[in-house]
């Protein structure tokens, strides 16, 4: 009998937490301590300005510097950023996208300012650079579709040929699963979006170069509870893969044709009520992806129980990588071949979802393609987050502590001081953050302004000229007048205007404006209710929603502004990234009742009240004001003495007393008697 | 909620006070017994007889299928008119939901702007009830930003049945047309939607199937004997193209346009409208049907506003109806 384990166990999966940082200088001295202890690999987070293309001292830039990632405005940041650190020895991985092959053109040009000097050859890393989830879920693109993915192909071929170290795409599933996508549409918008890029690589490369390219493009995906089948998505996502490979694109090669993936698990699902119990959520998730070695990620990452409260404090994190050390140490997971081998229910369930993702790519492909198709995958996507949203709220899918079993007995995790989440001193400690974070954003804005003062105008007039001129013909590759604005001491800002003007400028699609509308048996009190408002008023009740800043995850925003509009209400959106002043022009011109704002970026302290004030400016100044997002409550409690009417949370799930909580917010202003 | 003057809002509009546009179509879309009132004020100081003649403003009617480009025709039309100096204010118009009576506004045609520009107004209407038509007081709100604004935009989405309520109102109508959509040139030929003033092919940049769709449509022009109408070509990706030609033939229009005789058969098209919109074909039927209501409106004063030609047309209905037409059984 032959023995069913391996001769030698498998090696664990990358272990990775998620840890952000937010200055040049700071995240220098952070990488330059982790290297003195051994660490080969950088990973660097942008901030929201950097990541869509504005300089820090553009108006939409306001209250995002330095936030979310580090502020990278021209080649003298990139230096400062890789200051003493050998980019020879250095894998460095970059969450950048919209703006990818203008990064990676400034760390080729930090590497060869360098002392000593490193060649692009010689350069490895990787760079996130999958801009079609951006219109789907993430929301920091910067130009339309079409000429977004050309950048993705010119980089793509200019590194496959010129750094073949560089992972130059690594293309994101997991956000998509965050906007609500079901198994069946997370592959096929993932492999959709694939085609796209490399039908777009196709025409840009020696034909020989293809299993090449092909071998390079890694993907990132999202993991939820129902571990069984989410096993099964990533073995038929695998599957689907190799045959793409091998049919579409004629890769000979098996090992070229090998899906390679990371995961973070889902955050969708985790909870604000009973919060202990995403720990068990969290471990079942986790084997979901580990558990077949046919379909194990390379890499893994997981959020924190408490991810729904707030942010997380280092011990929570530890919590999350022990539970990754327990299966990968503990248990005889690594020991064995694949343990699904032959099982006919995860083989139908494979077959299952490997036929619904092929009907779906058929329909993008009937569309012309992903590109073509970003709308219907965007409307498909809000369709799907409304239709999880319905279950969850009628109880037709459980969510334990949630919308069942919700007698808790009191959390001793969460009785302390604290409650359980890094918590920053509301008044002393913000006004600190504050302050230093009003110093960050002036030094930026100072600092982008005396770089521009310091160097030769007439080269950098001249060599974004020269990029504008390649970017109208599609014919040539970004690359090199990138790497050569780069050089001359362009900024961030002005090489993303120089592509604004010649590729237009773009708003992502909404999705909302193709839902349909439901008949909705649930909503005919809140309707009547609407209904009987708007008569009181004279006109329908009109409920502007808006998403102020750079943060482009719109799916609480989407999501209500559907439901306003199913209750009855007239409902103004105009997608994300608006100023403050856009949306207040938008509040008085439209004459809404009510402005629902949202943000996630963690700018709330500062957008918030610039909305609020851009009102008044506006004539606007009576409208009242409601704000969701992960606010905590010291900070709700500031904003509302802002001025702000409520403020709502994760916890309150409940879309339908969200929207009547407005409606009776609107009728008390107006005098409408309950 | 207290209602704003109707004639204060008039002198304001009269003194080209355009800060004054949120108030008129807040006011305008009330339908409140009280806010009508000082909607009939307002129109009644506004009208020619009160104005000295017709509104000064170019109303343009902007419609089109769904994906033709209206979005990026408006935002570089709006960028064209204002380098002109021209005050603009677009009233774009979305279907209501059946079900619920909610819309989804803004989101369909997004028309880039300064939001620091305080001559440009962009406000969204939900159609309502009417389908594939206009907003109850989209007229209304038309007519009186008109005597404001140098430029109002009426923008609706469809093909075949919006174009037609749209020329009631609008100086001139505009359709855009997606290169290699058939159904403009369908319904053009079938006669389901009449000819408009200017045809826009958009995205133009495509190359040889809008060159296609360009010549299809003169072919079409021709065939039906409208040699008048414009087509213009546009392409918004830069350098944009063609706008200055569409700019042109929108200007021409209007010029060759005998504006009083169609701004006065707009307000009588919606007297007629709203008249039976309130009374429904009982109403009709006692001013003789459509035609006899016509003749009434021919009749009246041309500097009537439209409140005031839908009153008469009240006062003649219940004269007649105070004699039975019919022996009560």
């Amino acid at each position: 009998m032959t023995s069913p384990r391996l001769p030698e166990p498998d090696r664990p999966w990358l272990m990775r937490t998620y840890a952000g940082h937010s200055d040049a200088k700071r995240s220098n001295e952070l990488y330059r301590r982790n290297l003195a202890k051994g660490q080969t690999g950088l990973s660097v987070a942008f901030d929201l300005p950097t990541q869509t293309g504005y300089d820090p001292d553009h108006e939409l830039a306001r209250g995002e510097v330095g936030k979310v990632g580090v502020s990278i405005a021209h080649r003298g940041d990139m230096a400062t950023l890789l200051d003493g650190i050998p980019l020879e020895q250095m894998n460095t991985s970059m969450t950048i996208n919209a703006t990818a092959a203008w990064l990676l053109s400034l760390y080729i040009v930090a590497a060869e300012e360098q002392s000593p000097p490193t060649p692009e050859s010689a350069l490895q890393g990787t760079t996130q650079n999958d801009i079609l989830k951006e219109y789907l879920s993430r929301g920091t693109y910067a130009f339309p579709p079409g000429p977004s993915l050309r950048l993705v192909a010119d980089t793509i071929a200019y590194t496959v040929t010129r750094i073949p170290r560089w992972n130059p795409i690594n293309i994101c599933s997991y956000h998509l699963q965050e906007a609500g996508a079901t198994p069946v549409q997370e592959i096929a918008f993932a492999l959709a979006n694939a085609i796209a890029v490399l039908d777009a690589v196709r025409d840009r490369v020696e034909p020989s170069l293809m299993g090449e390219v092909f071998g390079r493009i890694s993907f990132f995906v999202n993991a939820g509870v129902r571990f069984v089948e989410e096993h099964a998505k990533l073995r038929a996502m695998a599957a689907l893969w190799d045959e793409l490979g091998r049919d579409r694109y004629g890769v000979a090669d098996p090992a070229q044709r090998r899906f390679r993936y990371g995961v973070q698990v889902n955050s969708l699902g985790l909870t604000e009520a009973q919060p202990e119990n995403n720990v068990y959520r969290i471990c079942l998730e986790a084997l979901g992806v580990t558990l077949g070695r046919d379909a194990r990620a390379r890499a893994l990452q997981l959020p924190a129980w408490n991810e729904a409260l707030g942010l997380p404090r280092p011990w929570d994190q530890q919590w999350s990588l022990r539970l990754q050390q327990i299966l990968a140490y503990e248990t005889d997971l690594l020991e064995y071949p694949d343990i699904f081998e032959g099982s006919k229910v995860m083989e139908a369930l494979v077959a299952e979802l490997a036929a619904g993702a092929r009907a779906e790519l058929e329909r993008i492909a009937e569309r012309g393609g992903a590109v073509e198709a970003v709308d219907y995958m965007k409307a498909a996507l809000v369709e799907s987050q409304r239709a999880r949203w319905r279950r969850i709220e009628s109880g037709e899918q459980t969510v334990v502590g949630m919308n069942r079993f919700q007698e808790s007995e009191p959390s001793p995790l969460t009785a302390g001081a604290d409650g359980g989440i890094l918590v920053v001193d509301p008044s002393v400690e913000r006004e600190r953050c504050d302050a230093i974070e009003a110093w960050r954003a002036g030094r930026d804005q100072q600092a982008v302004a005396a770089w521009r003062a310091s160097r030769d105008q007439a080269a950098v007039a001249d060599a974004l000229e020269q990029l504008g001129r390649v970017a109208r013909d599609p014919g040539q590759s970004i690359m090199p007048a990138s790497i050569a604005a780069a050089r001359a001491g362009a900024t961030t800002g002005e090489w993303a205007q120089a592509l604004r003007d010649s590729f237009g400028e773009y708003r992502g699609p909404t999705g909302i404006g193709e839902t349909a509308a439901p008949a909705g048996q649930d909503l005919a009190e809140l309707r009547d209710e609407v209904e009987r408002v708007s008569e009181a008023l004279g006109r329908r009740l009109k409920l502007l929603v808006g998403k102020p800043g750079l943060d482009g995850h719109s799916n609480g925003a989407e999501q209500v502004a559907v439901r306003a509009r199913d209750a009855g209400m007239d409902v103004v959106y105009e997608g994300i990234r608006l100023t403050p002043r856009q949306i207040a022009t938008s509040a008085a011109h439209e004459g809404v009742h009510v402005v629902g704002l949202s943000i996630l970026s963690g700018s709330h302290g500062e957008l918030i009240p610039a909305v609020l004030e851009a009102l008044r400016e506006a004539g606007a100044g009576e409208v009242p004001v409601v704000v969701g997002g992960i606010i905590p409550e010291a900070d709700a409690a500031a904003l509302r003495d802002a001025g702000v009417a409520a403020v709502y949370t994760p916890k309150d799930w409940d879309l339908n007393r969200m929207i009547g909580d407005i409606v009776a917010l609107v009728a008390e202003r107006n005098s409408v008697p309950a | 909620m207290s209602q704003p003057d109707g004639r204060e809002l008039a002198a304001r509009l009269r003194d080209r006070d355009l800060a004054a546009a949120p108030a008129v179509l807040n006011l305008v879309e009330t339908r409140t017994g009280a806010a009508r009132a000082q909607a009939a004020e307002l129109l009644a100081a506004l009208s020619p007889a009160a104005l000295g003649g017709e509104a000064k403003a170019h109303i343009v009617g902007v419609t089109g299928p769904p994906g033709a480009g209206k979005s990026m025709l408006l935002s570089q039309l709006l960028a064209a008119w204002r380098s002109r100096g021209q005050s603009v204010a677009v009233l774009a118009i979305d279907p209501s939901s059946r079900r619920s009576g909610g819309s989804l506004l803004g989101d369909r045609v997004r028309i880039e702007s300064d939001p620091a520009d305080g001559s440009v107004f962009v406000r969204s209407m939900a159609a309502g009830n009417r389908l594939g038509g206009l907003a109850p007081a989209t007229r209304t709100a038309a007519a009186a930003l008109a005597v404001a604004f140098d430029v109002v935009v009426i923008e609706t989405v469809g093909v075949g049945q919006s174009e037609t309520e749209v020329a009631e109102v609008a100086d001139t109508v505009a359709v855009a047309v997606q290169p290699g959509a058939g159904d403009v040139l369908q319904f053009l030929k079938a006669g389901i939607m009449e000819v408009p003033d200017v045809l826009v092919v958009t995205k133009a940049d495509l190359g040889r199937i809008a060159q296609r769709t360009h010549a299809d449509l003169r072919a079409a022009l021709s065939a039906l004997g409208a040699r008048e109408t414009a087509v213009v070509a546009v392409s918004s990706v830069p350098p944009p193209v063609g706008f200055d030609e569409l700019l042109a033939a929108l200007d021409e229009h209007r010029r060759r346009l005998d504006l009083r005789a169609r701004r006065l058969g707009a307000r009588r098209a919606q007297a007629l409208s709203e008249f039976a919109t309130e009374h429904g074909e009982r109403g009709l039927r006692a001013l003789g049907g459509p035609r006899g209501a016509q003749r009434l409106l021919a009749s009246l004063d041309p500097g009537l506003d439209v409140p005031a030609l839908e009153r008469a047309l009240e006062r003649r209905a219940n004269d007649d109806r105070s004699v039975p037409d019919q022996p009560i059984g």
